[in-house]
């Protein structure tokens, strides 16, 4: 219970530290870090297939794409960026606290949940779901990666023939 | 034969990308259009051919777990028509043969994305479908790569995300009650365990999720910018289906198969739906933009349309999904409509213009069919479904929403009006006169929605009886 709180505020102070920090870089390391936490918290509530992909694709894969295209841009001077973050203090100075409130919130309220997950329908191995029971998510998720590289390609091949 | 409707857009558009693009692209038009008609077909005519296979000769080869129901034809009928005028739309304004070609693909993409939201019976798969249809959107959106398109479509993935984290989290909470995804499954779950705090959490985030997708007000603050900087055609398919199958569709579909009519949430969707009116009705009043007016009219139709759900009653629940189709008719026809001026003027600027409609005449005619529908015109279709929601209204015991929405109605004829008057009567501008209609790619699909928004509302009082019998199955009645 202990560790499990340990790394629970380990992973709130990470995402706020990923949404609040001036350098995009910076944000995409936290976003990996998250991702890392969230892979711990996976694995320690035994759904080891789930925090493998989180580990390889959200703290891998996902970082790798943002800081290659994060290098591809024009960084902020010393200047710039001091003002960037004066002035995203200044909007989002509350964002910790409404986190803080809603953290107190849901633990007040977790009393009345009293949901404890019911037995799965099936205990058939990782493969059998994803081929035999979650087929329609399958192609569903063909379909989102063939339109994501599609849009891609589109977008910055158009752009790239423009300039 | 239902999956082909899923995986025929798709395999259209991965064929088409398959080398011999030379030869793909000058059939992409072709093949494009031959599957929107198919699937209107497949629809329409219950003895067409496709609707002949055997469903276990693809049960072998594919094991979806899908359903259809009266709504879920009336929204896939939709998919077919829209896409179509979009397509036709499209090859107008696009001049680029590659721009029109990855256009057409990714139409395809979201096509198979919202045929397969319309056809889930898995609250997991049709989140999946959700987000394909939300990733071609922004692409739609950002077509151009203009300043206000690619600002339109930054709007969109934003309040999307918001949306699709409060989605993901109902989906955790639901599963966390019953073990499943499945509807049926998390029916019961929740027939058994009635007034959980947690199921009224769940049911919470999701419908809140599904107001944002559905640009209810006061979660709209996407879409007139995304709806008035998209390019032509994408806003003829946002406008025309993308907004009510990823919200009013998604929001109907989990009400009637999971979470049930309660009366804290018939209250909600209420008064939901009549602020969305009344207020989208008043903000289209104050717009001088033509294609932003427009928005603004959506977020008011789509109030209505949220109004026949919130009565719970199969009448309301008729209703609304014939809103959902005349809309979806009308509102296609008036975005082409001012697709059409932009491009002859050069401006959306309704204080610009007038007197258009001597110079564009089947523009002119077919705007003022579309504006009469919206605004409830007797014998035009929009009558009928307005009629039809504000008798549910009553008969259901919700006077006062009943004469909201008679009010918002005549504000809808009010902005429409001024719009009319602006735009296609009165003294045409020097500047103008050598304006032309559009081409006949353009003026084609708007014949055809005029005709449709005329035909509808002349023969409908015929089939009306067996349209509103045949929602009595999709409440379970």
């Amino acid at each position: 219970m202990f560790l499990d709180l340990i790394i629970l505020i380990l992973l709130v102070i990470a995402a706020l530290w990923t949404v609040m920090t001036r350098s995009l870089l910076r944000a995409s390391l936290g976003l990996a870090l998250v991702s890392a936490i969230l892979t711990l918290i996976m694995f320690n509530m035994d759904a080891s297939l789930a925090a493998v992909f989180e580990l390889s694709v959200c703290a891998g894969l996902i970082p790798v794409l943002f800081i290659s295209v994060i290098s591809l841009t024009q960084p902020l001077t010393f200047k710039e960026a001091v003002e960037h973050m004066r002035s995203r203090m200044a909007r989002f100075w509350e964002l910790p606290l409404i986190v803080l409130i809603l953290g107190v919130i849901l633990v007040l309220l977790s009393a009345k949940f009293k949901a404890k997950l019911p037995a799965l329908e099936t205990q058939a191995s990782a493969r059998f779901v994803l081929w035999h029971l979650r087929q329609l998510d399958l192609l569903g998720q063909i379909i989102i990666l063939f339109g994501g590289v599609f849009g891609v390609a589109v977008l910055f091949k158009e752009r790239k023939k423009r300039g | 034969m239902h999956a082909l409707l899923i995986l025929a857009p798709f395999l259209g558009s991965f064929i088409l990308n398959l080398p011999f693009r030379k030869v793909n692209k000058r059939l992409s038009f072709g093949v494009c259009a031959a599957l929107f008609l198919l699937q209107m077909a497949v629809i329409l005519i219950p003895d067409f051919g496709l609707n002949k296979i055997n469903p276990a000769a693809l049960a072998n080869i594919f094991n979806f777990d899908l359903g259809v129901d009266a709504l879920s034809k009336v929204m896939l009928f939709c998919i077919g028509l829209v896409a179509l005028v979009t397509l036709c739309t499209n090859s107008l304004f696009l001049k680029d043969s590659d721009d029109k070609f990855n256009f057409i693909n990714v139409l395809l993409i979201a096509v198979s994305g919202m045929n397969g939201i319309v056809l889930a019976k898995d609250i997991f798969s049709l989140y999946v479908f959700l987000e394909i249809t939300a990733v071609a959107s922004f692409i739609l959106i950002a077509f151009n790569r203009e300043e206000l398109g690619l600002e339109g479509a930054f709007k969109y993935i934003l309040l999307s995300s918001i949306a699709t984290v409060l989605m993901i989290a109902g989906i955790a909470l639901f599963f966390l009650v019953s073990g499943s995804t499945h509807f049926a499954a998390i029916h019961s779950a929740l027939l058994a365990q009635d007034k959980s705090l947690l199921i009224n959490l769940a049911i919470a985030l999701f419908v809140s999720a599904l107001f944002i997708k559905g640009g209810l007000m006061p979660f709209h603050g996407w879409l007139p910018d995304a709806y008035s900087s998209a390019p032509a055609a994408s806003s003829v398919f946002l406008a025309g289906i993308v907004t009510k199958a990823a919200g009013v569709y998604v929001l109907i579909r989990i009400l009637v198969s999971i979470a049930g009519f309660s009366l804290t949430l018939k209250s909600v969707l209420l008064f939901v739906g009549a602020f969305s009116a009344i207020i989208g009705a008043i903000a289209a009043l104050t717009q001088t933009d033509f294609k932003r007016m427009l928005s603004y009219s959506s977020i008011s139709q789509i109030g209505y349309i949220i109004l026949g759900v919130g009565t719970g009653t199969v009448l309301g629940l008729a209703g609304a999904a014939l809103h959902i189709f005349n809309h979806a008719v009308f509102k296609s026809l008036l975005f082409m409509n001012s697709a059409a001026v932009e491009k002859a003027l050069g401006t959306r600027d309704i204080s610009k213009m007038g007197g258009l409609g001597s110079q564009m005449p089947v523009t002119g005619l077919t705007s003022v069919l579309g504006s009469l529908s919206c605004a409830g015109i007797p014998p035009l279709a929009g009558f009928w479904s307005k009629l039809i929601i504000i008798i549910a209204l009553w008969s259901a015991g919700f006077k006062t929403y009943a004469v909201i929405a008679i009010l918002g109605s005549v504000l809808t004829l009010a902005y429409f009006l001024s719009l009319q008057r602006s735009v296609f009567f009165g003294k045409l501008n020097a500047e103008f006169k050598n304006i032309k209609e559009a081409g006949f790619s353009l003026l084609f699909p708007m014949i055809l929605l005029g005709v449709i928004t005329l035909g509808v509302g002349i023969f409908l009082p015929l089939v009306l009886d067996k349209f509103i019998l045949s929602f009595n199955a999709v409440l379970g009645g």
